[in-house]
Formats: structure tokens, sequence, C-alpha cells
């Protein structure tokens, strides 16, 4: 009985073995990344889409308008629109095989990472500090809701990089690493796109 | 001190209902029932190490129903509490607090942890199959999905003997979910419960996704490859789209009730309607989640026991998309009587109406494949067969409720409670069942009893109809869904009466089932099956012994056309040659971890935490899966390979010979 037998000749079985192959492998997982990055895009979209029904109300809490310090925000975005472009110099050095190089711009990337995030708390306090937290209305809910799950992601990719200038380390440049790096990167990326939106959502039009 | 350790008991346990104690009794004797014989029979490292920490697909799928079986009987002693407690009018069995949990905890169970796992259990167990693949594109999340699906539904169901039961309807509408009208601990059991298993969920989406466009045969054209790999597909888009809003959702309400947030208390300037709307932009997808698979499943049995190719191959796939995505656009045919105007209304009643002309291209279909078919009426096919009539009354029923201005008298009636559950019992149970007893020899290697099962589908058929034809005239007459009981006066009493003798025919039905599936087991050696191929399938499941090795296939196949198995067993008849037998090679697999469970384990506690405030429990847990998954990022050792005289070892104790 011939019942698991490929029909094909026998160098086209050779390729259908490859199929588990690490190349296809880690494409397959980028992919996937790529499928998760989407379903994170919908949660962000509800937040936002919550964030812009209850943008009015404020039920006889403080507005944002008076208590949002823009030039504090423009420099936070100032520091994570450059962590992207540093994490963009990490993967042109990966491309290139300088380790050190890489590991290196991970680093200021991290770093700059750290400072959004000490920024962020900052503001944080200073506004419930002014009277306004979780509790005040239904607009600080969707406010410190939206903008601090945002905060959340930055520090797990912060997280997640360290873990992962430690393997390169230990490993250096090899195809998982790599593609590792190729997903932080993906997220670092997709959180600076949402924070763009967070930016002219949430301040620009909370001041204007 | 002794006081005080009183007081916390009483808080924490559930007591002074008789049906409570009955339940921690059970559930004390069954555990240790368990664990005696684990111990006694030495099977703790057998199960821990084949089972608990698996990555192979068929073992996860196997856990997966097996756990929603379990779930349709807890969430079917809920049912049968229920119309006991309807049956005749001022009955006094249940109190109105208990029945309103018991309502709640029916309709999460069914839905949530019965359908849901159900369906990823017949995912795992045939779409690797059915594409001609060693496994799912990612094993370890694959078992990662299955233990935060279970962390999650014990998380809800131990909310019966701890703390107390949510009681606010299966989607928990605030306000009445807000903590200001319902302070226990219910719904927050509730919320964790659900969105631990709802993350689980919104992974084996992704993992399915990518397993079906990238891990199928080479020649498997999208167009070739097997309809219930389709409705898979449409499935889990429709997953990946949906469940990020429920996660959200439920994230806000948390936030309501544990951080005083406002964004659906009616002060602070909440607003309730919100939830209502986000938790039907998941909700609604979710029923075309469940039920897409079981129109998959319904196709493949159709083709099978008709001797015939499906009818229409094309226009089922376009069916099943464009149902995927219509699924999206009805949402707020949930609340037509919340009083958004009649433009909006007028949208959402003409998509709910679309949705049934792909819907009735794929009923067609289905006839037209039984057209001049060879018929024959094993068990799968008596449950199509079954599905189909009832799943059109079903429909119907719904296009009626979608007629916004009819929907004010029939909203919230029991002649919704009736379409739902004809559509959902009708489509999505009967359409598993059909997919179990179809895939059950390949799952464990021997057939089931058909004269029980025979008996089982006529008193779940039977019982069916006596139980939800009366609901839609009593939801004509009146009688109001959630209602703890009724007067005398109100005539409803016969249709009741007849409602609850259905409902309990179906329990019995349910014992059939039990008892088909003990008797097989016992007479396993009877009934087994030999070649891998009993129903004389068309897809490639039935090309592999049953059970299928762990590995597969030995050598992959090569697809030239769709239904490619039953092709190749055409050319064989007709002669041609058999193409010369492949080299064998090592094939490379993922290896066994315990990380999955240990990390939903952390979850479970962190879930715990939050449900109960205790901030140790919450930090402990979610440094727990911090943990976990940093120890498996630094794992690098995830796969190994199977040596080519393995192989052959394994295929001659198949009965297969390999070159």
């Amino acid at each position: 009985m011939a019942h698991t037998k490929a029909s094909g000749p026998a160098h086209q079985a050779d390729l259908h073995s490859e199929q588990h192959d690490h190349h296809d492998l880690e494409e397959m997982r980028t992919l996937g990344f790529w499928i998760y990055l989407m379903t994170d895009v919908i949660i962000f979209g509800t937040f936002f889409a919550t964030f812009i029904v209850l943008q009015g109300s404020t039920a006889d809490g403080p507005l944002p308008a008076d208590l949002f310090d823009i030039n504090g925000i423009i420099v936070s975005t100032f520091i994570l629109l450059t962590s992207s472009f540093t994490c963009g110099l990490a993967l042109l050095a990966m491309n290139k095989g300088r380790l050190k190089a890489l590991i290196g711009w991970l680093a200021v990337t991290a770093l700059l990472g750290a400072t959004f995030i000490g920024l962020e708390i900052n503001e944080f306090v200073h506004l419930i500090h002014e009277g306004a937290n979780i509790g005040t209305s239904a607009y600080w809910s969707a406010f410190f809701t939206l903008v601090g799950t945002h905060g959340l992601h930055v520090l797990i990719g912060l997280v997640w990089m360290i873990g992962l200038m430690i393997q390169l380390a230990k490993r250096g440049i090899t195809p998982v690493t790599k593609r590792k790096v190729n997903i932080v990167s993906l997220f670092w990326h997709f959180l600076d796109v949402v924070w763009i939106f967070v930016f002219t959502i949430v301040y620009l039009m909370g001041v204007s | 001190m002794w006081e005080k350790v009183q007081n916390f008991a009483s808080e924490f346990f559930v007591t002074g209902d008789p049906l409570i104690y009955g339940a921690d009794v059970s559930i004390a004797v069954t555990l240790i029932a368990v664990i005696t014989v684990l111990t006694y029979f030495k099977k703790w490292k057998w199960l821990w190490s084949e089972w608990l920490t698996t990555v192979d697909h068929k073992k996860i799928g196997i856990m997966y129903i097996i756990s929603a079986f379990l779930m349709l009987f807890r969430g079917g002693v809920d049912a049968l509490l229920m119309r006991t407690q309807l049956a005749v009018p001022e009955m006094s069995f249940l109190t109105p607090d208990h029945y309103n949990q018991i309502f709640t905890t029916h309709g999460v169970i069914m839905i949530l942890f019965m359908a849901m796992p159900f369906m990823f259990g017949l995912f795992n167990v045939i779409v690797p199959l059915q594409l001609g693949a060693r496994d799912v594109a990612f094993p370890f999340l694959n078992s990662l999905s299955f233990w935060l699906f279970f962390s999650g539904a014990m998380l809800f169901n131990i909310s019966f003997v701890i703390g107390g039961s949510p009681d606010a309807g299966w989607l928990a509408y605030p306000p009445y979910s807000e903590l200001m009208y319902n302070p226990g601990v219910g719904q927050d059991f509730y919320i964790w419960g659900i969105q631990i298993s709802g993350i689980g969920s919104l992974m084996t989406g992704i993992n399915f996704i990518v397993t079906i466009l990238k891990m199928r045969a080479p020649g498997m054209k999208l167009m070739k490859m097997p309809m219930f790999s389709w409705s898979v597909l449409s499935s889990c888009i429709a997953i990946i789209f949906s469940f990020p809003i429920l996660t959200a959702t439920l994230a806000l309400l948390f936030l309501d009730r544990y951080a005083g947030a406002h964004f659906f208390t009616l002060d602070g300037g909440g607003n309730p309607m919100m939830y209502i709307n986000l938790i039907w932009m998941w909700g609604h997808p979710e029923v075309y989640i469940i039920v897409l698979p079981a129109f998959g499943i319904f196709s493949e049995i159709v083709a099978t026991f008709s001797k015939k190719k499906l009818f229409g191959y094309k226009s089922m796939v376009y069916a099943m998309m464009i149902i995927s995505i219509l699924s999206f656009l009805v949402w707020a045919h949930h609340f037509f009587t919340m009083g958004s105007g009649a433009d909006v209304n007028a949208f959402f009643a003409l998509t709910t109406m679309l949705i049934a002309i792909p819907t009735g291209v794929k009923v067609f279909n289905w006839l037209f494949t039984m057209f001049r078919g060879k018929i024959t009426f094993e068990s799968p096919m008596l449950w199509t067969i079954g599905f189909i009539p009832c799943f059109i009354v079903g429909g119907l029923t719904g296009v009626l409720l979608s007629v916004a201005p009819a929907d004010f008298q029939f909203h919230n009636s029991y002649f919704l409670v009736a379409h739902f559950h004809q559509v959902i019992i009708g489509g999505v149970v009967f359409g598993y069942f059909a997919g179990l007893y179809y895939w059950w020899p390949k799952l464990f290697g021997f057939k089931l009893n058909e004269r029980i099962g025979k008996w089982a589908f006529w008193f779940w058929n039977i019982g069916f109809y006596l139980c939800f034809m009366p609901q839609y005239v009593l939801g004509l007459m009146g009688m109001t869904r959630r209602v703890v009981s009724y007067g005398w006066d109100k005539g409803w009493y016969e249709m009741n009466l007849v409602s609850t003798i259905g409902a309990v025919l179906m329990g019995i039905a349910f014992l059939f089932q039990v008892w088909q599936i003990a008797h097989g087991v016992k007479h396993r050696n009877a009934n087994l099956d030999t070649t891998g191929d009993p129903w004389n399938g068309r897809t490639l499941e039935w090309s592999i012994p049953s059970p299928a090795p762990h590995y597969n296939f030995a050598v992959l196949p090569q697809v030239t056309d769709q239904d490619d198995w039953w092709e190749r067993k055409l050319r064989k008849q007709e002669g041609h040659a058999t193409p010369a037998p492949a080299k064998l090679e090592p094939i490379h697999m993922p290896k066994n971890s315990g990380i999955p469970i240990i990390m939903s384990a952390c979850w479970f506690v962190a879930g715990f935490g939050f449900v109960f405030h205790w901030t140790p429990f919450i930090i402990a847990g979610l440094a727990g899966v911090a943990i976990s998954m940093l120890v498996h990022s630094f794992n690098y050792k995830t796969d190994y390979y199977i040596p080519v005289d393995e192989i052959v070892r394994t295929e001659a104790k198949k009965g297969r010979v390999t070159g």
C-alpha cells in the first residue's frame, strides 16, 4: 500500500521537507506578529472610539485645556519619535552584521523609551495633583485608559528589548535573533504610530 | 481569631443553599477521586508528560473537546434548573437571585466555555490533517491558548461555590453590572474568567490563520482547500477582528468596577449604551464565529455521505467570506429599541436581512449535493439532515426579528429566546456533534455504536422541538425572558410545561451520548478502524492511519485536486500506476513545554487577586506571567528531529509500508 507517498518527483519532496526549516519558520512568525499587531490596532481603536464618544463628558470636573502642558507633550513626542529613528539605526547595523552597533542602538532606543515613560508618569502625577484622576469624570477615565495603555505597551517593549539585548550578547546575530529584533522593532514603530494619533486626538484636539 | 476566620469563610464560600452544598460535596468528592486514581495507578508523570505539557495539536484538541463536554453538562444542568422553575406557575424551586445567577452562567458557559472550546477542539484535531501539515503554525502558542481557556473557565466556574456567581446576564449590561448595583465578586469573576480565556481565543485565531495561509501541503491552492478549513479561516478572521473589542470592553468595565472609572456609570458622564454597542460589536460576530465552522462540517459530511463533490464549492467559499464580513455590520439589531432613529434601524435591519442570502446559498448547495447522490444515513449525516429544517426555521424567525418595527414587539420575549436557541442548538451544537461523530474514528481509532447514537439523535431532536416551539408561542403571548415566575392567570402554563418536558428529553439525549462514548471505549477492540478511512472520505485526513501518528504524515502529500484523497482513490481504481515512494526524511517537531500550563496558572492567580482585590495575589500572578514569558524567550532548544528509523517503525506498527 502506498498511502503516504508523495506523487511528485524526488526533488520536489526535498523542497517540502524544507517547509519546517528555519527560514520559513521565522517568516511565519513574522506574519503571525503582523496579525497580532492588527488586533492591537483594534484594541487601541476601541479605546480611541470610547475617548471620542466621551470627549465632552467632563461632568463638572476639570477641563483638559486647563490642565494639559502642551510643551511637555511636544518634548515627549520628540523623544519617542527619536527612539523610533534609533531603532531603525539598530536594524541597519544588524543588516550589516555589526553586533556591537546593534546592541548600542537598541540601548539608546531603550533609554529614550524609559525617558518617555518617566515623563508620562510625571505628567500623570501632575494631573492627579491638579484633581484629575481616573474617577473624576468619564472624560478623564477615557484619557487615563487610552494614554495609560500606550504607556504600558512602551513599558512592555522596554523589558522585551532588554531581554533581547542579553540574548544578542550571548548568541550574536542568528536567523532567530534577527527575527526577534525585527519583531520588536515592528512593535516599537507601531507604538510610535499610535502615539501620533494620541498626540493629535487627545492633546492637540484637547487644547484647541 | 476564630470569629474572624468564620466571618471570612462565610463571605468567601457561598452558603445557605442546599444545591450549593451539594455542589461543594460533589466537587470535593470528584477531586479526591481523581487524585486517588492518579496516585494509585502512578499516572501523574504520564499525565504531565503526555498530556498537560503536550504541544501536539491532536491531543490539545482532545483536551478542548473533553472540557467542552464537561461544560455542556454544567450548562445543561443550569438549563434544567431553569426549566424546572418555569414548569408550572408560581413555582418556588429557585429564588429570584439564584435564578438570575443560573441564566447568566448558562449563557456564558454555553457560548464561551462550551461552544468555543468544542470548536477549537475540532479546529485542532482536523485542520492540520486536512491541510496535509504536521502541526499548527505555533504549537507552543496553541498549548498556551488551551491552558488560558482552561484557567478562565475554571475561574468562572469556581464563582459558583466561592464568592458568588455573576447575575447580570450573559453580556453583563451596565448599569446593573456596575459596582453600585452589583457589589459582590460575581461580576469580577465574569470579567476575568472571560478575559483570560478570551486572550487564548484571540491567539488561536492568529495561529490558525497563519497555519492555513502558510502550511498547506504543496499543490493545495486555496481554491482546492477542503471546505472545513475554509470555514475555519473565515471564522478566525472574524475572531481576530472581534475579540480585541471584547478585550477592550471588559477592560473598561473592569476599570469602572475596580478603579472607580466612569465609562458606563450613570454618574460622572458615563454612557451605558456605549457598553451595549461595544459588547455587541463583539457579540454578534461571535455567533457567526461559532456557526461558520459548523457550516464547514456539514459541507464535508454532505459530500462524503452523498459520494459526490460538494455542489457549488466556489459559491460556498464566497458565502462564508461574505457572512464573516456582514457579521460586523448588524450589531445594532440587538437593540432596535435603543432609540437611535429610523435611519440607523433601517440600515441594521437591511444588513441583517442580507445575511439570509449567502446562508440560503449554502442551504441550496447542501441540498443539491444530496440530489442524485448515493446517500447513506450514518450518524454524521443524520445530524446534518436534522440540522437543515431546524436551521431554516430558526433563520426565518431571525428575519422576522430583523424587521425593526416588529422587533419592538418581539424584543426580549421568548420568541427571541426560541430563535437563538434554534439557530445555536440546531446550527452550532448539531454541527459540532456531526463533526465529532464524523471524525471520532480519526481521533481515537475506533467507531462508536450507531444504535445508541441514533437514540441520542432522536431524543435531542424531539426534545429540541418540544422545548422551543412552544417558546415562540409564549413570546407572542407576551412572556418576556428572564422572568423567574408567572401567575396562573397568564395562560402560559401548558406551553411552559411542554417546553420543560422537551428540555428533559434533551438531558436524556445527553446521557445517551455519554453512554455511547463509554460503550465505545469498552468495546473499542471490536470496532477498530484499521483502514484509516472508515467513511470512504474525500479529504487528506482520511489518507493517514487512525489515530494519526504524532507527526501526522510520514511524507508530506503532493496535492493535485480538490478532494485529493478521493481522486487518488479513483486513479488507483482505474489502474493508474502509483508514483514511486518518496524518500523518508527526519521530521522536525516541537518539544513539549510546561510553560503554558504554569503561565496560565499564574493568570488564574492574578485573576483571583483582581476578583478579591488581593494585591499580593495580583503581583505574584503577573510576575509569574512575566517570568514565564522571559524563560520561554530565553529557551532556544524548542524542537527536535524524529529519526527515519523511528518513522519506519511507527508506520509499520500502523500497518503502513513506507519506503
